[in-house]
C-alpha cells in the first residue's frame, strides 16, 4: 500500500493551487454575486492543458491520470466551487463520454478539441419529469435518412448555456424502457438546437445551469454514441466517473472553507484571547479536520481504482455520498466560528455553504449513493 | 539560438515563520521554490523561445533535493537541465559558485545566458555577473524588457530613478528582475513529459574549473560570527499633538539619561 501522491501528481497540486490562488481566488466572490461565467479563466485553463488532464496526449489531453485530474478538481475548489464543477462537467461528464465509448473518428472531431480546451463540453441528461428517474426520458430521436431528429428539452445542464459540445440522450425507441436510450453528440451550431431558461441557483452561481431545446434537431447519423438503445448504460457508466469529480468538488470546498476558519481563529480575539484557544471550538476543528481527511482518503481511493483500471462504481458512490456531506458539516460549520461575519459577503464561507448544498444533489443525490452503495452490500 | 538559465532553489521565505520562543526561523516544512528573479529571468527565456524558437538548457548548483525546481522549470517549458551537485561545493560563496557554473556553461552552447537579479537568501547580486566575468562576455544586469533586433538584443536596464537603454550582441549575460514579466505556471502536459527527461548531474569531475577555486577553498568570504537580533519590547505609542508629544518624548529620554 502506497499513501504518497506520485511526483507527477504533486507537482499538478502545486501548480493547480497557484493557477487558484492567483487566477481563480480573486475572481470568486464577483462572479458568484454577478452569475458571470469566468470564461477567460477556462481560456487560461486550456492554455496549460488542465482541461483534459486525464486523456492522452495523442488525443489532445495532458497524458496524466484520474487522480491528477480529481487534484486540480480540489485544489480549484478550494477557493471557486464554480470553477471546480466548470471542470468537473466538461472533463467527466462530455471528453470522457467521447474517450470512453466514441469512435476513432468520433475521438478526432470531438475528443481532441474538448481536450485541448478549445470546446467545452455539456452533459445531457436530466429532464423536468427524469431526474433521479433518468429513465422516464421523454426527450426522442428518431432516423430520417442520414440523421436522427431529436425533440424535447434538457433541464439543469452544467455549461449548458456556454458549451460548444453537447452529450445528450433520447429516447430511440419507447417501447424498451431504458433499453430504448440511446446518446448522441450535439454541435451547439445543429438545426433545431437552442439554449432555453438558465437558472438562478442557490450556489455555484457563475456555473451556466441551462435548459436545452431541441425543435426538429438535426444529427448527423455518425453522431449516435456506440449503438442504439445503449445510451442508459453510457449514462450510468459516465456518471460513475463524474461521482468521482463531484466528490473532489466536496472535497475542495470544504478544505477551502476549513482553511478560512483556521486563519480567522487565529486572528479574531473574543475575551482577550484568540478564537484558537477556546476548547470548544477546537474540538470542532479537530471534527471538521477528521471528516475532511476520510472524505479525502475516499475520494483519492475512487480515482486510483480508476486508475488502475479496476472497478470503481461504489467507490466513487461512497467518496461522494461522505465527501458532500463532509462539505456540507465543514462549510456550515466554518460559518458559525465566524460568527455574524461568517453570515456576511466580507467572507467567503457564506458562498462555500451555499456551494456546498448542491454536491449533495447532483449527479446522483445523496439517498442515490445510498441506493448504489446499499445493493453492492445486499446483493 | 541557445539560451541558459542559471536558477537556484530557494526556501519560500513567504512561508517561513518565526518562532516566538527563539525568535528563530523555523525552516521544518518550508517548501523550497525556484528563486523568484530567477523564474523571470527562465520566463524570459522560454518568451524567446515561443517567438523565435530556442534550446532552453537550465541549470543549478545545489544540493540533490535542488532537482525539485529544475523538474519545475522543464514543466514550464525548459528542453534540458542540468544539476551541478558535488561535496567539493560544499561552503561555497558567490565567487566559487560562480566559478563552478561558469565551468559548466563552458561546455554548453549558448547565445545568451540568463540569471535572476539575486536570490531571497542571499541577496548578493553577485552570482550573475561574476559568471559573465569568468565567460569574458558581456553583461547587462536589472533587465526589465528585451526586444530581440536581428543579431542584436535591444535591453532596458532599470536604474534606481529611470532606465538605461543598451544595444548588446549576443552572447551575453542578462540578469532579469520580477519587473520583466510575469512568469508561467507549469504546464501540466509537461509535468510529465519533465520526469520521463533526464536531468544531467554533473560533479567536480565534469567541469573544467581548479578545484582550489570550488567550495570552501575558493571562497575568499568566511563567516566570522552571526547573531540573531534580539527583540525589543512593544514600547509605547504617544498619541499627542507634535508639539506635545515632542516634549513628552524628550522627558522621556531625559528620564532615562540618554540626553
Amino acid at each position: 500500500m502506497n499513501y504518497a501522491l506520485t511526483k507527477e501528481q504533486e507537482f499538478v497540486k502545486q501548480m493547480v493551487r497557484e493557477f487558484a490562488l492567483n487566477e481563480v481566488k480573486p475572481i470568486a466572490a464577483e462572479i458568484d454575486q454577478t452569475e458571470r461565467f469566468p470564461m477567460e479563466n477556462v481560456e487560461k485553463m486550456a492554455r496549460y492543458n488542465m482541461m483534459g488532464i486525464p486523456f492522452p496526449v495523442e488525443l489532445g489531453g495532458a497524458g496524466g491520470d484520474n487522480l491528477s485530474y480529481v487534484i486540480a478538481v480540489e485544489e480549484l475548489s478550494k477557493v471557486c466551487g464554480t470553477t471546480g464543477v466548470i471542470l468537473s462537467a466538461h472533463t467527466s461528464l462530455c471528453a470522457g463520454v467521447v474517450y470512453s465509448f466514441g469512435t476513432p473518428a468520433q475521438k478526432e472531431k470531438y475528443l481532441i478539441p474538448l481536450a485541448k480546451g478549445e470546446k467545452l463540453g455539456a452533459f445531457g441528461l436530466t429532464e423536468p419529469n427524469a431526474g433521479t428517474d433518468a429513465a422516464g426520458q421523454q426527450t426522442t430521436a428518431h432516423i430520417e435518412g442520414d440523421h436522427y431528429v431529436i425533440n424535447g428539452s434538457k433541464i439543469f445542464i452544467t455549461n449548458g448555456g456556454v458549451a460548444d459540445t453537447f452529450i445528450v440522450f433520447a429516447m430511440t425507441d419507447k417501447t424498451k424502457g431504458t433499453r430504448g436510450i440511446s446518446a448522441f453528440i450535439v454541435e451547439k451550431e445543429f438545426k433545431g438546437f437552442s439554449i432555453g431558461k438558465l437558472e438562478d441557483k442557490l450556489g455555484i452561481r457563475a456555473s451556466s445551469t441551462a435548459e436545452l431545446i431541441f425543435e426538429d434537431c438535426i444529427v448527423p447519423k455518425e453522431n449516435l454514441i456506440g449503438q442504439e438503445g445503449r445510451g442508459f448504460g453510457i449514462a450510468m457508466k459516465t456518471l460513475d466517473g463524474g461521482r468521482i469529480g463531484i466528490a473532489a468538488q466536496a472535497l475542495g470546498i470544504a478544505e477551502g472553507a476549513f482553511d478560512e476558519a483556521i486563519k480567522y481563529m487565529s486572528d479574531r480575539k473574543q475575551f482577550n484571547k484568540p478564537l484558537s484557544a477556546f476548547q470548544g471550538l477546537q474540538w470542532m476543528v479537530a471534527e471538521m479536520e477528521v471528516k475532511i481527511e476520510a472524505a479525502k482518503q475516499l475520494v483519492y481511493k475512487a480515482a486510483w481504482c480508476k486508475d488502475q483500471g479496476l472497478s470503481y462504481s461504489v467507490e466513487a458512490a461512497r467518496a461522494k455520498l461522505f465527501a458532500s456531506e463532509v462539505a456540507m458539516e465543514v462549510t456550515t460549520k466554518a460559518v458559525q466560528i465566524f460568527g455574524g461575519y461568517g453570515y456576511t459577503k466580507d467572507y467567503p464561507v457564506e458562498r462555500m455553504m451555499r456551494d456546498a448544498k448542491i454536491t449533495e444533489i447532483y449527479e446522483g443525490t445523496s439517498q442515490v449513493q445510498k441506493m448504489v452503495i446499499a445493493a453492492s452490500v445486499l446483493k | 539560438m541557445n539560451i541558459v538559465v542559471c536558477i537556484k532553489q530557494v526556501p519560500d521565505t513567504n512561508e517561513v515563520k518565526i518562532d516566538p520562543k527563539t525568535n528563530t526561523l523555523i525552516r521544518e516544512g518550508v517548501p523550497s521554490i525556484i528563486n523568484p528573479d530567477d523564474k523571470s529571468a527562465l520566463e524570459e527565456a522560454l518568451v524567446l523561445k515561443d517567438s523565435i524558437g530556442a534550446h532552453i538548457t537550465v541549470i543549478s548548483m545545489g544540493p540533490p533535493q535542488a532537482e525539485k525546481v529544475l523538474r519545475e522549470a522543464l514543466s514550464m517549458g525548459a528542453d534540458e537541465a542540468i544539476l551541478i551537485t558535488d561535496r567539493a561545493f560544499a561552503g561555497a560563496d558567490t565567487l566559487a559558485t560562480s566559478n563552478a557554473l561558469a565551468g559548466a556553461i563552458r561546455k554548453l552552447d549558448y547565445d545568451i545566458i540568463f540569471a535572476g537579479r539575486q536570490a531571497i537568501d542571499g541577496d548578493t547580486a553577485q552570482v550573475g555577473p561574476e559568471i559573465a566575468e569568468h565567460l569574458d562576455i558581456p553583461q547587462v544586469t536589472y533587465v526589465e524588457k528585451v526586444e530581440l533586433m536581428g543579431n542584436e538584443l535591444k535591453v532596458r536596464r532599470a536604474l534606481e530613478d529611470g532606465y538605461e537603454v543598451i544595444t548588446v550582441k549576443t552572447p551575453v549575460l542578462l540578469t532579469a528582475i520580477k519587473e520583466l514579466n510575469v512568469p508561467r505556471y507549469m504546464n501540466i502536459k509537461n509535468i510529465y513529459t519533465a520526469f520521463q527527461k533526464e536531468v544531467k548531474i554533473w560533479t567536480a569531475n565534469d567541469i573544467d574549473v581548479d578545484k582550489a577555486l570550488l567550495g570552501l577553498a575558493g571562497s575568499p568570504t568566511k563567516v566570522r560570527k552571526s547573531a540573531t537580533k534580539e527583540a525589543k519590547g512593544l514600547g509605547e505609542l504617544i498619541n499627542k499633538p507634535a508639539k506635545e508629544a515632542a516634549e513628552y518624548a524628550a522627558h522621556k529620554l531625559k528620564e532615562l539619561h540618554i540626553i
